[in-house]
């Protein structure tokens, strides 16, 4: 092994962050000071109960009881018949508890906030997954929660918006910037510098300041987990190649970790590519992006020439950022995982062919996942197989689908 | 290191006046108005203009100065124009601190040597960089001290003994205390707490302390700089531009209603 090869690889794709954060040159801990005792504060926190017996078998009593883990893998016949190649698994985290993986984060971090005393919950939420999955938690665990959401995401998530008010929530429509996720994350920072005492921020995605990346990856990696022992289990091997959607891209982390290692097994990210990858108007910050800095971490993000950050686009609003989780941007550039990306247009014809052929209405965000496994499942052996993360649930998304299909409800 | 800062505090105690920070953004309302607003603020009353380098997403900052950041994004200023005008400044002024105030990611991008270069050459004298804490000293820190630009660094009313000492490390010029736990142009602080702050700030560092954050009125200047060597005002500044904007002023009124209200703060300093 050359020198340059054997200093870029690690001995484990699984060592990651380092003690100040950083997977390779990404991550880190880019904010304010005045946040900065808080975030080491939650550094303490996660780093004392990440492994306290206590903890792990209370996260392990509501994932189990209240979110309903773990998630079946389910082998996608009709569909694997229909693409005639490969064996399609989904991993069916669209089956949790408030229909999506979001919660098997907000449950592992509010149970950490419990225990640092505090009072008060904030999130910040795009597609309004990830609120309603707060708001859940919150409810569960009686602590007032306040969501920021972009004004623009208000309107087209209203089912969402009305959830999260029914479980008490209160909805905070963000209409600074261009009123979208990104937006909602720097009011809800901007909310959490103003109530340093009492006031815990559950981030949504494997994303923002050290010690939130590797917490809400180790959170999401139960699906990973439960996925390759549930296969060993169902075939008495890996799989071939692993897929997810990405946005922030923490279903995908949680995938995705515990196969890192395993060199066989072939890893892909999907990006939403919009209205493709030319047309300026897509989320894919890996495909078409450039290393910067925002909301705490360095990482991939869409740029103009002058370092200002620029509105993301995709038909899915939980795709819909203008960057990507860190640990995703390090595997990208030491090219273990192969990240691709899918437009509107090719992820709306997978979230059909899934409802055709599984009965499953899929979220449009893992129908991302979905297009690149039907171009690329035809192509495999029929003895190799493919694990999906069927993330979410797509009844949220029905009205937008209806919308982009020109039909009326 | 360039001086300029320095030789202003010093300046100052000879006066035996604190001094009085203004803040603006770069190309606010345009570049043109921006310039003649930044070259008239020292006869104004202004002791060192902090100015702001736009940034789309400026998370310490309040609804004022968020929507400065847009309006001078939307006028077409960038990093590069931003240097201009400090260029253009020294052209008459070559006594009066200019100290740089920003987010990261366009510096980042700009090329982080290139960025320190390029602001020596056209005349500034610190930067204030508010997402880059102690724990990223490496990436712009070190350059920026070894280049021979102050680094500014913000202490809280969450700094304890221990972070504070942290946060001072490699500060120069002056220290810059954020009187409330918040963003800015919201609310102010109280006195008694910026008092005791300051005391305990000045146990560890020999540098002036210039207070900001709240501070909008010639009253509240006074009262900062009976406690500390700066008042720092933004929000109030920035909100005559917005004022002159929604009543589509013309430009030069704009300036004069700005360098007006500067007058009258800068009279709480003497």
């Amino acid at each position: 092994m050359s020198e340059l090869t054997s200093s870029a690889l690690p001995e484990s794709y699984r060592s990651g962050p380092d003690d100040r954060g950083h997977f390779g040159i990404f991550g880190g801990r880019y904010v304010a000071e005045t946040l900065m005792p808080l975030i080491l504060e939650v550094e303490a926190a996660w780093n004392r109960y990440r492994s306290d017996p206590e903890f792990l078998a209370e996260l392990e009593y509501y994932s189990r009881d209240y979110v309903g883990r773990p998630s079946p893998l389910y082998f996608a016949e009709r569909l694997t018949e229909e693409l005639g190649g490969a064996k399609v698994y989904f991993k069916r985290d669209e089956l949790n508890h408030t229909g999506a993986h979001k919660i098997n984060n907000t449950l592992g971090q509010i149970l950490l906030a419990k225990r640092m005393g505090k009072k008060r919950i904030i999130a910040e939420t795009g597609a309004g997954q990830h609120g309603v999955a707060t708001a859940t938690v919150c409810a569960l665990f009686d602590l007032p929660c306040v969501v920021y959401m972009g004004e623009t995401d208000i309107q087209r998530q209203a089912p969402n918006v009305f959830r999260m008010k029914l479980l008490g929530a209160e909805i905070v429509p963000v209409t600074s910037g261009t009123a979208t996720l990104k937006d909602a994350m720097n009011d809800a920072l901007r909310d959490w510098v103003s109530n340093v005492e009492d006031t815990f921020y559950i981030i949504g995605t494997a994303a923002g300041p050290h010690p939130y990346p590797e917490m809400v990856r180790d959170f999401q990696s139960i699906i990973g987990t439960e996925a390759k022992q549930q296969l060993t289990e169902k075939e008495g091997r890996l799989p071939d190649l692993i897929i997810a959607c990405i946005g922030g891209g923490s279903n995908a982390i949680g995938l995705f970790h515990p196969f890192l290692d395993d060199e066989s097994v072939q890893i892909i990210g999907v990006e939403a590519a919009g209205l493709g990858l030319d047309s300026g108007k897509h989320a894919a910050s890996l495909s078409g992006g450039e290393p910067g800095v925002l909301h705490g971490n360095r990482t991939y993000l869409l740029q103009s020439d002058d370092g200002q950050i620029l509105d993301a686009h995709s038909i899915s609003a939980g795709l819909d950022y203008p960057g990507i989780g860190p640990e995703h941007s390090w595997l990208h550039n030491i090219g273990r995982v192969s990240y691709v990306s899918v437009t509107d247009e090719e992820a709306l014809e997978a979230f059909k062919q899934c409802c055709r052929t599984e009965g499953i209405i899929p979220a449009l965000e893992p129908a991302h996942a979905l297009a690149h496994v039907a171009k690329i499942a035809p192509k495999m052996r029929k003895d190799q197989i493919i694990i999906m993360n069927l993330c979410g649930r797509g009844d949220k998304d029905v009205f937008t689908v209806a919308e982009a299909l020109g039909e009326e409800i | 290191m360039s001086q300029r800062i320095q030789k202003r505090f010093e300046k100052l105690k000879q006066e035996g006046r604190p001094g009085l920070v203004t803040f603006t953004t770069a190309g606010d309302p345009d570049q043109e108005t921006a310039q003649k607003i930044l070259n008239g603020l020292p006869a104004a009353g202004a002791d060192i203009i902090e100015m702001g380098m736009p940034f789309s997403d400026p998370m310490a900052d309040g609804p004022a100065i968020q929507l400065a950041n847009l309006r001078a994004l939307g006028s077409g200023i960038t990093l590069s124009k931003t240097l201009d005008m400090v260029r253009e400044f020294r052209k008459h002024d070559d006594e009066t601190p200019i100290v740089l105030m920003g987010y990261y990611n366009p510096i980042h991008y700009y090329g982080n040597q290139r960025f320190l270069d390029d602001a020596i050459t056209a005349g500034a004298d610190g930067l204030i960089i508010v997402d880059l804490p102690p724990e990223e000293d490496d990436e712009l820190c070190h350059p920026c001290l070894t280049s021979g630009l102050n680094w500014i660094r913000l202490t809280t009313p969450t700094s304890d003994e221990a972070r504070l000492a942290t946060v001072l490390k490699n500060s120069s010029g002056f220290v810059y205390h954020v009187s409330i736990a918040g963003i800015t142009g919201t609310q102010s602080a109280d006195s008694v707490d910026v008092e005791s702050a300051i005391k305990r700030i000045r146990k560890q560092t020999d540098l002036p302390i210039a207070v900001g954050f709240g501070i909008k009125t010639p009253a509240q200047v006074r009262e900062t700089g009976k406690i500390a060597d700066a008042a720092v005002v933004g929000s109030a500044l920035v909100n005559v531009i917005r004022q002159g904007v929604d009543k589509q002023l013309a430009k030069d009124q704009i300036v004069t209603n700005l360098h007006g209200l500067v007058s009258e703060l800068a009279a709480g300093t003497r």
